[in-house]
């Protein structure tokens, strides 16, 4: 068994990073993630993590405009980055038309991967503005529900691209 | 009370209320949560599966800067009452819960908690881990539930003997229980029979599969008054386990529910909160402890892995004669798998003569399971809805009309004795006859359609409300019921109607244990169904308050009015027989500030309820790949009679995300061994279903009114796990011709079973080395 | 996880000065981090420093080359491969894989570079990038160095780096002319597993009309991506059939030396590889005019 490396403990690392629209310098660890950077440092808990390894889209948060699994970006990779989390969705206290699809159309149950399949249905409708029900199922593939069985999330994603919710 | 003709918001679609906060990502779950001067805890976990444990020393570990606090099973106070028992749909031993929140003599599982440490950061917390030094001496591992009912086996527990009806056994065993139910004469049903099946299949032990894992906050203030936030499903269980476990009085513990990211079962033992607890207390600052998925699946509550052989005999004209079961379940390590509800689904939706189930309770070295949304249904109704396939196809009959003819009845009576009162079998099989899905001829090679029923008792227990009438008219329902799949909205539904107001002017609060009145555990289907009652009850009581404070208002000197004289509607009371002399609620409830008599509360309480039963189909169509065996859901209907809907959104989404974890139940998910270690932790190889696996999920709701309260609610939670696993089996042997007996169906079960059903001589396998 | 420092570097010189100075440090490079990040994590892996290589131009580089083959930096994240404008029309099969690739928030993120690095069996860009001969550009402070795909893995997780290497780009010749090819894997579910297994296939059409090349390659059914060297003599210089298609099919099991894991047996890795080979090649067949039953 090798000795824990005690004298790195106190390694920091100063990043600036825009999260949702607000400019942040922090002092990081150098391995700790992005994840735990919005989480633990600037409290933004909407973000979730459900299992560490990419696996699940519940911490997706998009950065630089791309969802990524915000448990595998480490902190420092952030730096000069701009990331938009959950709770950047709504506009001047508007909730998003996802948002209010989301609520609508019953799209959520526990709401724990909620965050993430906002974040992950934002880009889409982005990167697809007029998806069919296989590429919105394609789309959110990397987020896990254990709720809802994604129908009404994938009619609730269906309904704002239809321009129904606004 | 307003009837059904008038409800306003009952049935209706209510959008869920405290959806915003979680769209918004201000919800706060319990890894959310933070206190001042917090510690990190961790805990440290058996390698091994099965093994003594010798000696812990924990002395290098307290030396390294910023370790606080670590405990042991040495710091949980001695056990005096063995007999209390804990559960909400499953029961445990006290003694059983003790070791399994911390183990004692012996690791029984790998992951099981050794120690525990609190630190002030998490890396310190998990260098320190490293650093405490457990002598283990590593005993054989008794893998799966035949091999532990062997009798040269070795022995989890050298005190468990059998709990069975005869005479207690003079050697301990690892089985927990033998269950024996039945009635009738099996010998003459199979004499009697014309077609008789008898199959032997095999489950897996599957995960809950909650994204949210464990988490807990833990502080104890200088007094000994102990706070705790939690993920869990009941509060007051919660609060009753750890006043058992750590002998303190139920007023210095409180217990607040975090909000919860998924459960279904699995999040009604304490597991972290007791180590928090004995953590905060030992370093006199608050723990956070919060599980990894690795540690969710090999330390937290999976479900009973299962051998089951199912017999069944009928008639040419498709009467069953006769249904007999044996039922072994792998409770992992302590005692307690499901094997009596197993018992009661097992047969459910049907009727016959005779019926007898054998059920095992067995331990092994795994973690010990908890429920998993209808605790044991899966798992037998996989094996009774293949049989009766079975059985149709033998007899020439239609899947559907086959289960009509032999269709459970209110006065029937289940394999376990317990008569049905009004239950919903005939009313879920006419609404598959008449559904389109089941009209609509499959067309195609490779695809086939697989019918399956699901059932589930329901639970009762306790529940409790009150519904305060604040001094502005609005009312405030306050409730322990923790909120797990949207019963806050559907109790503001029931109270806006019950006490006929505006739906904006209720509104509810889900409580901690210091602050509202007793209320079992969310859980067995039974949230809605109890409150409905208990929420009748208060509202009933603070309807009489008013009414006399009304009739206080309206008196005149000359004639005193009391409750009876008053009449109520819409938030109004008047005069019987006099209209004009009038009171709105609102004006009620300010006078209730100054006036004699005070706010207004009403407080109702239910414990003794009839069983509300559910009954559920599936549906389903798949195309197979026979080159790979690959089986894709073209399309899939869930039929359910849910009693009376609250809220269709709700209950359209409990059949759908029951349905999938049924069918990742089915087609996916298992967890892989290696001599008592788990291969496949993570969700990368415990593969649950994705958006892209599945199609949409059409819902047919039924209302057959249950037999007891005010609505004629049902529990929905349940049944829709369990049809899923039989219903994909069904599909599959109309697609390719197999009948898999054992789950889950994966590509390669499938390909193999197509395989060695067109066997032909294969060249051997070509092999490159 | 247990405590590394982190450096990013922003030219291949700051890049190969810090794998000069490790001393014995472990010096682990960062792309993507979808595979380090976790092994980091679970103590698979250990780092005493993590490097990340994504802000050296070089490892982002993305063009044409001028000999019509295209130079790909090992940072470059999956999606902006198959994004790349004539990608998914010249190099189908690189294209399918990348697609195929964990999730749209992995693929984001996930290099080709890294797929390769990591070199895992199962590695789905692997057998794509074998079957057009892709080269690794490969640097170090001791210099640069060409190393054909082929040579890359020496067996799982393993490559021929040495500790301070790096690779620096994938280089794809153009593909021959008249070929198509294609990548399949299997996997249970529709997404985010990691094959069971894998066949890229290319065919080159002679001017008779004839098979001039083929090349398959196979993923997770042995100890590294592999050619299907006796399926492609099989197939080079015949003429197209059916019968001739599930000759080659049953000749790529020889390449394998498949383990039983928890994603799938042996014997039945070997029947997928059978059954992908079969599809690639009629599929790739068909994008060149020739339709088998």
């Amino acid at each position: 068994m090798s000795t824990f490396p005690w004298e790195r403990l106190a390694l920091r690392i100063p990043i600036r990073v825009r999260v949702n629209g607000d400019t942040h310098t922090l002092l990081v660890k150098p391995w700790q993630t992005l994840l735990e950077t919005l989480r633990d440092d600037l409290g933004l808990t909407g973000t979730k993590e459900g299992c560490g390894n990419g696996n699940c889209g519940c911490c997706t948060v998009l950065m630089n405009g791309r969802p990524v699994t915000s448990c595998l970006v480490l902190a420092p990779e952030a730096d000069g980055a701009e990331v938009l989390t959950v709770e950047g969705l709504a506009r001047d206290g508007q909730p998003s038309p996802l948002q209010k699809a989301f609520i609508e159309y019953g799209a959520l149950q526990c709401g724990f991967c909620t965050p993430g399949f906002l974040m992950s249905a934002t880009y889409l409708l982005q990167r697809i503005p007029n998806p069919t029900e296989q590429e919105v199922r394609l789309g959110i593939a990397g987020n896990l529900c254990r709720c809802t069985g994604y129908d009404k999330i994938v009619r609730a994603i269906l309904a704002v691209a239809r321009g129904e919710v606004q | 009370m307003a009837t059904k003709a008038t409800f306003r918001y009952i049935g209706k679609p209510v959008p869920k209320m405290d959806a915003l906060e979680r769209v918004t990502g201000a919800a706060r779950y319990a890894a959310d949560l933070s206190l001042p001067g917090m510690l990190y805890g961790k805990v440290l976990r058996s390698p091994h599966p099965h093994a003594y444990i010798r000696r812990i020393d924990p002395s290098r570990a307290l030396a390294v800067e910023g370790v606080k606090a670590v405990v042991t099973a040495a710091d949980l106070p001695p056990l005096e009452e063995a007999r209390a028992a804990f559960g909400g749909e499953l029961m445990i031993e006290l003694a059983h819960l003790r070791q399994l929140v911390i183990a004692h003599e012996k690791a029984l599982f790998e992951g099981h908690p050794v120690a525990a440490v609190a630190a002030t950061s998490p890396e310190a917390a998990e260098a320190a881990l490293d650093l405490i030094a457990v002598d283990y001496e590593p005993l054989p591992v008794v893998e799966n539930a035949l091999e532990a009912m062997k009798p040269d086996a070795p022995l989890l527990h050298p005190d468990l003997y059998t709990k069975t009806l005869g005479e207690k056994p003079t050697k301990p065993s690892n089985i927990g229980m033998i269950l024996e139910v039945g009635f009738g004469d099996l010998e003459k049903a199979w004499a009697e029979a014309d077609v008789v099946v008898e199959q032997a299949f095999e489950t897996q032990m599957v995960h809950q599969g909650y994204l949210e894992p464990q988490a807990c906050v833990a502080w104890v203030d200088s007094q000994g008054q102990i706070q705790v936030w939690t993920s869990t499903q009941g509060t007051f269980n919660t609060q009753r386990m750890l006043s058992a476990l750590l002998k303190v009085p139920l007023h210095k513990i409180t217990v607040i529910p975090a909000e919860i990211g998924g459960a279904f079962g699995g999040k009604i033992y304490v597991m972290l909160e007791p180590l928090a607890i004995l953590l905060a207390r030992k370093a006199g600052r608050p723990v956070k402890m919060v599980m990894d998925r690795a540690e969710v699946f090999r330390a937290t509550g999976p479900s009973s892995p299962a051998y089951i052989t199912v017999k069944a005999g009928a008639r040419r004209d498709g009467r069953l004669t006769g249904l007999y079961a044996k039922v072994i379940m792998d409770a992992g390590a302590f005692p307690g798998a499901p094997i009596d509800r197993g018992a009661w689904c097992i047969f459910a939706p049907y009727k016959a003569p005779a019926m007898k189930v054998e059920a095992y309770d067995v331990v092994t070295n795994k973690p010990r399971v908890q429920p998993y949304r209808a605790p044991g249904g899966p798992q037998v109704m996989f094996a009774t809805e293949s049989v009766m396939d079975m059985l149709a196809e033998r007899l020439g009959m239609d899947p559907v009309e086959f289960r009509l003819l032999n269709a459970a009845d209110e006065g029937d009576q289940n394999v376990t004795g317990y008569k049905y009162g009004r239950i919903g079998v005939k009313a879920v099989l006419e609404a598959v006859k008449r559904h389109p899905h089941w009209n609509t001829p499959l067309e195609g090679k490779n695809r086939g359609r697989g019918l399956a029923m699901g059932c589930w008792m329901g639970a009762l227990l306790t529940s409790s409300s009150q519904v305060m009438v604040n001094v502005d008219g609005t009312v405030t329902i306050v409730t322990g019921q923790v909120d797990l799949t949207g019963t806050r909205t559907t109790m503001v539904q029931m109270v806006a109607d019950m006490l006929q107001l505006p739906i904006e002017q209720v509104s509810i609060r889900v409580g901690d244990t210091s602050s509202t009145p007793y209320t079992d555990l969310s859980a067995g289907s039974r949230t809605t169904l109890t409150q409905s009652v208990a929420l009748a009850k208060a509202c009933q009581s603070v309807l009489e308050q008013m009414k006399e404070r009304a009739a206080e208002a309206l008196s005149k000197p000359d004639r005193r009015l009391t409750a009876a004289d008053i009449e109520y509607a819409e938030g109004r009371f008047w005069v019987k027989g006099d209209p004009e002399q009038a009171i709105s609620w609102r004006q009620v409830a300010i006078l209730s500030r100054t006036r004699g008599g005070g706010p207004v509360v009403g407080t109702g309480t239910v414990t003794r309820l009839q069983p509300a039963n559910q009954f559920a189909a599936q549906v389903c169509d798949v195309e197979v790949d026979p080159e790979t065996g690959k089986v894709k859901i073209l399309r899939y209907t869930c039929f359910q009679d849910v009693g009376r809907v609250i809220n269709p959104i709700q209950v359209e989404g409990q059949m759908q995300g029951g349905a999938v974890q049924g069918i990742g139940w089915g087609l996916f998910e298992y967890y892989a061994w290696d001599k008592g270690k788990i291969r496949n932790p993570t969700f990368l190889d415990y593969r649950m279903p994705t958006a892209l696996d599945l199609p949409m999920l059409d819902t047919a709701i039924v209302e057959v009114p249950a037999p007891d309260g005010p609505l004629g609610v049902r529990g929905v939670g349940e049944a829709p796990i369990t049809p899923g696993p039989a219903a994909l089996a069904n599909a599959i042997y109309r697609a390719v011709g197999v009948r898999i007996t054992s789950l889950p169906m994966t590509p390669e079960a499938v390909f193999w079973a197509i395989r060695a059903k067109t066997a032909v001589p294969q060249p051997a396998p070509a092999d490159g080395t | 996880m247990r405590p590394f420092e982190y450096v990013a570097p922003t030219t291949l010189r700051e890049a190969y000065g810090i794998l000069a100075g490790a001393n014995g440090r472990i010096v682990r490079p960062l792309a993507g981090g979808t595979d380090l990040i976790d092994q980091l994590r679970v103590g698979r892996k250990r780092a005493d420093v993590v490097m990340d290589v994504k802000r050296i131009p070089e490892m982002q580089r993305l063009t044409w080359e001028a000999d019509g083959g295209i130079l790909i930096g090992a940072a470059v994240p999956c999606v902006q491969v198959y994004e790349y404008p004539d990608v998914a029309q010249r190099y189908p099969a690189l294209g399918e894989a990348a697609r195929l690739i964990g999730s749209w928030q992995i693929q984001h993120r996930a290099s080709l570079g890294g797929n390769i690095c990591n070199a895992a069996p199962s590695a789905d860009t692997a057998p794509p990038l074998l079957v057009y001969g892709a080269v690794a550009h490969i640097g170090g402070p001791r210099g640069e160095r060409l190393v054909p795909l082929e040579r890359f893995f020496t067996g799982p997780g393993q490559t021929v780096l040495a500790p301070d290497e790096l690779l620096l780009a994938i280089h794809l010749p153009p593909p021959p002319p008249r070929s198509s090819s294609h990548y399949l894997r299997f996997i249970p579910r529709e997404e985010m597993d990691i094959a069971v297994a894998g066949v890229a296939s290319l065919v080159a059409l002679a001017p008779d009309g004839g098979i001039g090349q083929a090349r398959i390659a196979l993923a997770a059914v042995a100890p590294t991506p592999v050619r299907a060297r006796e399926a492609e003599a099989v197939l080079e210089g015949r003429r197209p059939s059916r019968r001739l298609v599930e000759e080659a099919a049953e000749r790529a099991v020889l390449a394998t030396r498949p383990i039983t894991d928890v994603r799938g047996s042996r014997a039945y890795r070997q029947e997928l590889v059978k059954v992908l080979t079969r599809r690639t090649l009629l599929h790739a067949l068909a994008d060149l005019g020739i339709h088998i039953d």
